[in-house]
């Protein structure tokens, strides 16, 4: 009897799981399809910043960067459809690329690692979102910690009509291949490569700047967070608030390493991922298991990824503090 | 002055978790491991405090221990066994420790349990000094296994052969193998040691400061931590000054409230991580353990 219960709470989360995932079309599209678009985005940034041999954790913060950007331009623009979209967008990617510039400058200047110096910015920054969205940002009723909503010429368009579906899936898709393009078919990504696979050798042999590299790889890294931040603003939410990323940065993190730092795999782990969360939240609304169960899974994705032993094949094996001292004489 | 004392009193307190935490991190690193996943020994101890701490401070301490060592075996297993990414590994270490004491908490039914915190051991006539008497000798009695760690460590690290081969397998494994130094056992017993004083900390976060869990209620500590030892320079009285100056940091919130300025209260949250960045960058990190971050056994 306890046995045919605990069967029937089964059948029905897992029901609940596959109902808020891709179960039905409007999961699928309006929620696992949309949710992918960031991580997709952020975790094509975190790929390029790892194959460098930098460890970007700080993608949380970038986004958030992003959105502020892109929410002020948003608020404060016009100059048509396209254009101030368009703006927004340049806007959120310069911010990222700025907020992960900091990092970036500390670790060139000072060799402060980038490990800490990014986890740093993600806290600063999820502060400074709730400062602004409680200070100078808020709306004008100065009821809700949030900011008036965005102008539509400042929103990206629908792809299907009655659905979350926005213009923000086919950027993640160009950004996808473009990063795959230029991490193979270029010199930039071979230099991009090589300092990650073995700085020393890239140094010597190729002549590579590699703490150049390093520094590029980053603020590109930045730049990607920054513009998946402007996209949700544009594409989903509006306007700015707290929790506006579910921790999207680090769900990143997991989907760069489950699609093997490769963009194109990417696309493919980011749409699991993004299943995995709005099933979670579907089993939270339906079943009362807390949706935080899947970061628990997706940790242990990673784990298991890393245990299994491809990791080592792509990922460089160098110390931090020698990394950072030979970047410093370099 | 009474400001004044309760606001050292309140640094003392919130640098207690941080100094125990990055105690724990030097020896780690000292043997070459940064534990990415400190922050997941913390959340995770914490939970664990959170759970037993009805059956008495010492089994709720006992496990928070339990709790963060055996997230260290985990970060031990892909290290010293697996020979895997230590930030990688520790990053995932940190995300499983945070989604899994969520979902654990919120799944609980008397998830609104709140502990009487543990009282303070007030050491008789010290604690009456005006202004920084309740502040040293008014605590918890573990603010006090806390500092005592300090010149345990540095001792055990600088006094003892054991302290000489954990250093010697963090700057240079090689010479410590030929030496005969058995470095896969060394690099476990420090992180073994790191994770189970990360699970302390967050044990002192529940029984001795907040009486209750909450989600993500590490707010960031391990990671403080890891900074805190290289503001610390490695070195354990360094660690402990390091530790007593970002708790006077997170204590200024306190102080803020209390005097009435008109400062934004996000703002001020902001500046222990702010003051990380900068801090990490005045002091350039040129005694950092040669083997730090690396993969090597």
């Amino acid at each position: 009897m306890m046995l045919l219960e605990q069967g029937a709470g089964v059948v029905r989360i897992l029901d609940a799981f596959w109902r808020g995932s891709v179960g039905t079309s409007s999961a699928l599209i309006s929620g696992t399809l949309v949710r992918a678009v960031p991580l997709t985005v952020v975790g094509v940034g975190i790929a390029i910043a790892f194959r460098a041999g930098v460890f970007n954790i700080g993608g949380e913060g970038q986004l958030l960067a992003g959105a502020i950007a892109a929410t002020l331009t948003g608020l404060n623009m016009d100059a048509g459809p396209a254009l101030t979209v368009l703006a927004a967008l340049v806007m959120a990617a310069i911010a990222g690329a700025a907020w992960a510039g900091v990092a970036a400058l500390l670790r060139a200047r000072f060799g402060v690692l980038e490990v800490i110096s990014t986890i740093m910015l993600n806290f600063i920054a999820a502060n400074l979102v709730s400062y602004l969205v409680r200070g100078p940002m808020q709306e004008p009723t100065h009821i809700y910690p949030q900011t008036e909503l965005i102008a539509p010429v400042a929103r990206l368009p629908r792809l299907l009509p009655q659905t979350r579906l926005h213009a923000g899936a086919l950027i993640a898709v160009i950004i996808a291949i473009a990063a795959w393009w230029v991490m193979t078919r270029t010199a930039a990504g071979f230099r991009l490569r090589a300092a990650g696979a073995s700085a020393s050798a890239a140094r010597t042999a190729g002549r590579i700047d590699v703490s150049r590299v390093a520094a590029m790889a980053l603020l590109t890294s930045g730049a990607f967070a920054g513009l998946a931040g402007g996209i949700e603003v544009a594409g989903v939410t509006f306007g700015l608030y707290e929790n506006l990323s579910p921790g999207y940065g680090f769900s990143a993190i997991a989907v760069a390493i489950l699609g093997r730092l490769h963009p194109l795999a990417i696309l493919g782990s980011a749409f699991v991922f993004a299943a995995l969360e709005t099933g979670a939240l579907g089993m939270q609304r339906d079943a009362g298991v807390p949706s935080v169960v899947a970061s628990a899974i997706e940790a242990m994705a990673i784990l298991l990824v890393v245990g299994a032993g491809a990791w080592s094949r792509w990922m460089p094996r160098r110390s931090v503090g020698a990394r950072v001292s030979a970047d410093g004489a370099a | 002055m009474i400001e004044a004392s309760a606001f050292l009193e309140a640094a003392v307190r919130t640098a207690t978790p941080l100094l125990l935490a990055a105690a724990g991190e030097t020896v780690c690193e000292r043997a070459g491991v940064i534990n990415i996943g400190l922050e997941g020994c913390i959340i995770a101890g914490a939970f664990a405090a959170f759970v037993a701490g009805p059956a008495g401070t010492a089994a709720g301490y006992a496990a928070a221990v339990g709790a963060g060592l055996a997230f260290g075996l985990m970060l031990a297993l892909f290290v010293v066994a697996l020979r895997r990414d230590q930030i990688i590994t520790g990053t995932a270490l940190t995300m499983l420790a945070l989604g899994t004491t969520g979902t654990l908490f919120r799944a609980r039914a008397d998830a609104v349990l709140v502990h009487a915190t543990e009282g303070p051991l007030t050491v008789p006539l010290l604690s009456r000094i005006p202004i920084v008497g309740t502040a040293f000798f008014g605590q918890p009695a573990i603010t006090y296994v806390a500092v005592v760690m300090v010149p345990i460590v540095a001792l055990w690290l600088y006094r003892t052969h054991a302290g000489l081969s954990l250093r010697a397998v963090g700057e240079a494994p090689e010479a410590a193998r030929a030496a005969g130094i058995h470095v896969p056992l060394v690099v476990t017993g420090a992180i073994a040691f790191g994770s189970a004083m990360g699970g302390l900390a967050g044990g002192a976060l529940v029984l001795a400061q907040a009486g209750t869990f909450a989600e993500g209620m590490s707010a960031g500590r391990g990671f403080l931590a890891i900074a805190i030892v290289a503001l610390g320079r490695w070195r354990p009285w360094g660690v402990l000054l390091a530790s007593v100056v970002f708790g006077a940091a997170m204590a200024f919130q306190f102080a803020v409230q209390a005097l009435g300025w008109n400062l934004r209260y996000e703002l001020v949250l902001m500046i222990p991580y702010v003051l990380t960045l900068i801090a990490l960058s005045l002091f350039r990190r040129g005694d950092a353990p040669a083997m730090l971050g690396r993969t090597e056994g």
